[in-house]
């Protein structure tokens, strides 16, 4: 075989397998989803969304854990978005080119690839032991908003990043002060970027499983809790508790609830492509 | 108005310096536990005995064995991950037609965001059993199966982290190969994937660290016997899922058993710590090679 005809060869393998390895990933995915369909299709019905758990698999069902997750949800919501939002329109907007404002860039980054497992450990260390609230919905909400505060930061400052500085420009020659031109002008057109970032950051937390274990979350919560101070389960928490028992009925159940979990992470993603898509066409 | 103006600002500073005060949680959480823990514990041997036993009684603290099990289950993962994210990474940049790289790379980007907890249960219940049938001597939990899904999990973070890296290398370089007469195959592995290696080299660490601190996979199916040992076969613990399994049951605070689980973290958090840096510093060093 003349060199190109073998160059040519290599070419057009490396083809195929680049293909059949992308097609493979989709593949999985596919596999993934319809296993837990074909477990658990059955299992998903109004009983199952509005039961407690129970000891007995055909009986139990996820209702105290979707109060849970939405209860965490909102009080993430409250904790992390404005704390967030801010943080990052004060180093985009307010913070000078100097060491500190370099560090807390550094210290952001580094705070993104810190494993959500030690997000627990200062939960735990902090939250439940040295404020004693224990394991409650609010040690475990405080320590999510923590955890997602990096990527709500991030995606905050990229969407004030790609607001035109016309804008800003002709804002401050009406005379409008710094804060004026934040509210009125650059959140209102960086809108669509932070709520993308929001929604994905949420989808992430409600995902989590390991930081609330460590914090204190149970997988056996007989009623929806009332306050803040009172304990709480979550779906992932219901899922990994329902995976770990021998009994079969229970990974059925499991199965069931991670439908619930997918649709709910699934229906944020997408509305968060959705809210990407239509804010980037508006700032072209 | 001035004052108004001062105060905002002021506040929106305080939101800002939440995120140093993680930080400084964080190490001062670890750090404390731990302070206590090598009180009891001598430090050499937490770092050399190859038995870690604190929940037995006769109680041992070497923290190699977990250490062996985090290695084992990132190495599988990585070995999965990596020629798979990376080929996919070139396929998508080289060979694929504009329209498909636009619509899977987001489809690729949705396996990173379904929960762990989800890839641990479809470990235990399928890819396990599945394994069993082409290798009968693998046990109920075993670090093969944990470790592959991990890999399929971290297939994204390569693939598309990769991919930006090779976009963002200047497209002249890339037409001067092939008005060469390069094949695109030459292109990619002489031109752009040595032009793109800083970038590339980041994303294959920050997969690295992502696979050490994963939890839930392992937590629910590489099983709970922490053993030093490099057998992909048999129940492993790694540290993620020793901390999960402390934490599941109620050890009281200020018990050996509750301080064992910031010592831990503290390991780990020095091993991602570590790996983050050398990321950071690649990707300032060699950002603005082509600016």
């Amino acid at each position: 075989m003349s060199n190109l005809k073998k160059n040519r060869f290599i070419d057009q393998a490396f083809n195929v397998l680049g293909m059949l390895f992308t097609f493979s990933g989709i593949l999985i995915l596919v596999i993934l989803i319809y296993n837990i369909l074909r477990v658990g299709f059955t299992r998903v019905s109004w009983d199952f969304l509005t039961s407690l758990p129970s000891r007995r698999p055909e009986e139990t069902g996820i209702y105290t854990a979707i109060i849970g997750t939405l209860d965490v949800m909102l009080l993430t919501i409250i904790f992390a978005i404005p704390i967030g939002v801010g943080a990052g329109i004060y180093l985009e907007e307010y913070a000078k080119k100097s060491k500190m404002s370099s560090m807390l860039e550094i210290n952001i980054s580094n705070l993104a690839g810190i494993p959500s497992i030690i997000y627990g450990l200062l939960g735990l260390g902090i939250f439940v032991r040295f404020f004693n609230f224990g394991g409650s919905l609010l040690s475990g909400s405080l320590t999510l908003s923590l955890l997602i505060l990096p990527i709500i930061i991030v995606a905050t400052r990229e969407a004030i990043k790609a607001v035109p500085s016309s804008l800003k420009e002709a804002s401050f020659a009406l005379g409008a002060s710094k804060w004026q031109t934040i509210i009125n002008v650059v959140l209102p057109s960086s809108f669509g970027g932070i709520l993308t970032g929001v929604i994905l950051s949420l989808s992430r937390a409600i995902g989590e499983t390991a930081p609330l274990i460590v914090v204190g979350a149970l997988a056996y919560v007989p009623f929806v809790p009332h306050s803040i101070f009172d304990t709480f389960s979550v779906l992932p928490m219901q899922i990994f508790n329902w995976t770990s028992r021998p009994q079969p009925g229970f990974a059925i159940a499991a199965a069931g609830a991670i439908i619930i979990l997918l649709l709910i992470t699934f229906i944020m993603n997408g509305i968060a492509v959705y809210f990407r898509n239509k804010w980037q066409k508006k700032l072209q | 108005m001035k004052i108004k103006e001062k105060i905002i600002e002021i506040l929106l500073k305080l939101c800002a310096s939440i995120t140093i005060l993680t930080t400084i949680g964080i190490i001062g959480v670890l750090l404390f536990e731990s302070i206590t823990f090598f009180k009891n514990i001598s430090i050499i041997e937490f770092l050399t005995d190859t038995r870690w036993t604190p929940l037995f009684s006769e109680k041992h603290f070497g923290i190699l064995a977990l250490v062996s099990g985090t290695f084992l289950t990132s190495a599988i993962a990585i070995v999965v991950a990596l020629p798979v994210g990376l080929t996919i990474a070139i396929y998508l940049n080289m060979y694929a037609p504009k329209s498909f790289r636009k619509t899977l790379k987001p489809i690729l980007e949705i396996l990173a965001a379904v929960p762990t907890v989800v890839y641990g249960f479809f470990a235990l219940t399928i890819v396990t059993p599945f394994l069993q049938t082409i290798y009968p001597g693998l046990e109920t939990f075993n670090s093969l199966s944990a470790g592959i899904v991990m890999g399929i999990m971290i297939i994204p973070f390569i693939s598309s982290l990769s991919e930006d890296a090779l976009y963002a290398v200047p497209k002249s370089l890339k037409l001067a190969a092939f008005g060469m007469g390069s094949t695109r195959f030459q292109t990619a592995f002489k031109v752009m994937i040595p032009a793109a290696s800083s970038g590339i080299i980041v994303s294959i660490i920050l997969a690295i660290s992502r696979a050490i601190g994963e939890t839930m996979i392992v937590a629910i199916a590489a099983g709970q016997q922490a053993q030093f040992t490099l057998n992909p076969s048999i129940p492993i613990q790694t540290i993620t899922s020793y901390i999960v399994q402390v934490s599941s049951g109620d050890a009281p605070q200020g018990s050996i058993e509750y301080q064992t689980i910031f010592a831990a973290g503290l390991t780990l958090f020095l091993f991602t710590f570590t790996l983050n840096s050398i990321s950071f510093w690649i990707k300032k060093k060699f950002q603005e090679k082509y600016e």
